[in-house]
């Protein structure tokens, strides 16, 4: 196993009385692809935007590469030129085109030149088969291609992580195999990510790891084989049934 | 039982024609019916303005075409100001307040939106700023501007063209009103977009200048266009602190010939300013309205 990239211990995170995250831990291992399962509301998402500093937590502590995240000193700037994140509404930039959304992130967040980071955007585009369309605005693509550009777009910052939040919840089921393709082929080329998801059969597939979280807590964890086929508890099993 | 009642459907073939009086105003006749209304209401107009008892006495007072021709063009040796020379002042301020105005407003609309807690002084500053400025009349802020600020007899600052105190009142005024068509453009973008922008690892800054307003900008357009129509209009108020702009003219040659002709030469002037842009703002809302329509 690789060394521990991403330590999530005990965190606590509410909205004003709502308890959203009750003391989650977690570890996440380099060239890892660990898979969130769980309801809507079980608190996926609020742990990936934790990580990612877009949401303060209210306890426990979330440590990456060894540093941690919640030492006052950090700028979350620069954090999040690590973690990459990508959305279930894809959250394309609408005035950019295709090319300037992927080269956004390097050239104004890491200020490379642009002369520099083109041939890279080109090649991730063309990796997803749209470098033809790379000067066409976002609204002129499918779904499954909007959200194969915005994980592009998040992969062009080269993260150490990615975190993926229900990215094919938005789209057409007929879409939905575009994305999980592009998902399963970086999984193979060792980007590590931790993906919120709702496809069981992807999650078997691709996770070495899968996280099933229930009202804001860590029920089980384990190897795909050990939640899908042989879950210990009692919550676990009945979601898995309801899901299938 | 899909409506919710026993009854079977009905036997009768149904009719699909309008009655009889909604028919006058179909197909063909519908152009009759249109010509027919504008030929009454507008020739009514005009009948009401020559035949009203007083109708020759107001024709002369407002709409003498010699008088109209002399005021616009001035006469410098009875001292008659140029209303035609005069309007190249209104367009002028306008011009140089629009550009202030609009750096002013997003000063403002940023910092009544920044969340740091070291701004909280500034953003109360900018609240009472906008809420004072749109609630003071701009004739009143003319006249304590352009009053008031020569009085106070501060170096410099004291000592300015009446023109100068002018542009300041309208800058001040209109800022507070542009700044809120700013920051409702900047609250209509997404939330998304933010989120997006951010994850990236923009800084705010960043996000602000290449994510969020660009696309605000778009929206804020036609309300913005609107606010700079009514700005060159109230231009004329230079008139109240002494500048010989249009109107100021046109009072002048009031005074000098007791006919107001030159006033209504002002206004059609202002008219023929004002309607470019009135013509471009309503297009624009067109083909926004338009393209919003085709993308659903």
């Amino acid at each position: 196993m690789n060394e521990v990239i991403l330590e999530i211990d005990a965190v606590v995170k509410r909205f004003g009385d709502n308890e959203v995250l009750r003391g989650v831990s977690l570890n996440l291992h380099r060239h890892e692809v660990v898979c969130l399962i769980g309801a809507s509301g079980s608190g996926k998402s609020t742990l990936l935007r934790c990580i990612n500093l877009l949401e303060t937590i209210q306890g426990g502590d979330i440590t990456l590469f060894g540093q941690s995240l919640t030492d006052p000193r950090v700028d979350p700037d620069k954090v999040r030129r690590h973690t990459g994140m990508v959305f279930q509404s894809f959250n394309l930039f609408p005035h950019l085109t295709v090319l300037e959304n992927v080269l956004v992130g390097p050239v104004r967040a890491l200020k490379r030149k642009r002369a520099d980071v083109l041939d890279e955007a080109l090649t991730l585009l063309e990796r997803i088969g749209l470098r033809e369309r790379s000067d066409e605005y976002p609204d002129r693509l499918s779904g499954g291609q909007q959200q194969r550009v915005a994980i592009v777009r998040s992969l062009a910052m080269r993260p150490a992580l990615l975190l993926l939040d229900e990215v094919t919840s938005a789209l057409d089921p007929s879409l939905v195999g575009e994305v999980l393709d592009l998902l399963r082929d970086l999984a193979a080329t060792g980007t590590t990510m931790l993906i919120a998801t709702h496809e069981m059969n992807f999650a078997r597939d691709v996770a070495q790891q899968v996280v099933y979280l229930d009202g804001g807590v860590l029920v089980e964890k384990g190897t795909p084989e050990q939640i899908f086929s042989n879950p210990q508890h009692e919550s676990t099993r009945l979601f898995l049934e309801r899901v299938r | 039982m899909v409506n919710g009642t026993d009854a079977p459907p009905s036997e009768e073939t149904p009719s699909f024609l309008a009655p009889r009086r909604k028919q006058l105003l179909l197909g063909r006749r519908a152009v009759l019916a249109s010509t027919v209304s504008t030929v009454v209401i507008i020739g009514g107009l005009i009948l009401a303005f020559y035949l009203a008892p007083g109708g020759a006495l107001v024709r002369h007072f407002f709409f003498n075409p010699h008088l109209m021709w002399q005021s616009f063009v001035g006469d410098p040796s009875k001292s008659l100001s140029s209303i035609g020379l005069g309007l190249f002042i209104n367009i002028k301020i306008f011009l140089i307040a629009e550009v202030f105005i609009l750096i002013f407003a997003l000063a403002l609309a940023w910092t009544r939106m920044s969340k740091s807690p070291v701004l909280l002084p500034f953003r109360i500053l900018a609240t009472v700023y906008s809420d004072v400025f749109r609630g003071i009349p701009v004739l009143l802020v003319f006249l304590l501007v352009g009053f008031g600020v020569p009085g106070l007899k501060i170096h410099f600052i004291s000592y300015q063209s009446p023109a100068v105190y002018g542009c300041v009142a309208l800058i001040l005024t209109y800022s507070a009103y542009v700044s809120e068509v700013l920051r409702a453009g900047i609250y209509s973008v997404p939330n998304g977009q933010l989120l997006a922008a951010r994850s990236l690892g923009l800084t705010n800054a960043t996000t602000m200048r290449r994510v969020i307003l660009p696309q605000a900008v778009r929206t804020v357009i036609p309300p913005l266009l609107n606010d700079f129509i009514s700005l060159q209009k109230d231009t004329a108020l230079l008139s109240v602190i002494g500048v010989i702009e249009a109107v100021q003219a046109g009072t002048i040659y009031l005074n000098f010939n007791f006919n107001a002709s030159g006033l209504v030469v002002a206004s059609i002037l202002f008219l023929l300013m004002t309607i470019p842009l009135t013509r471009f703002t309503d297009s624009l809302i067109a083909r926004d309205r338009n393209r919003r329509l085709a993308s659903v």
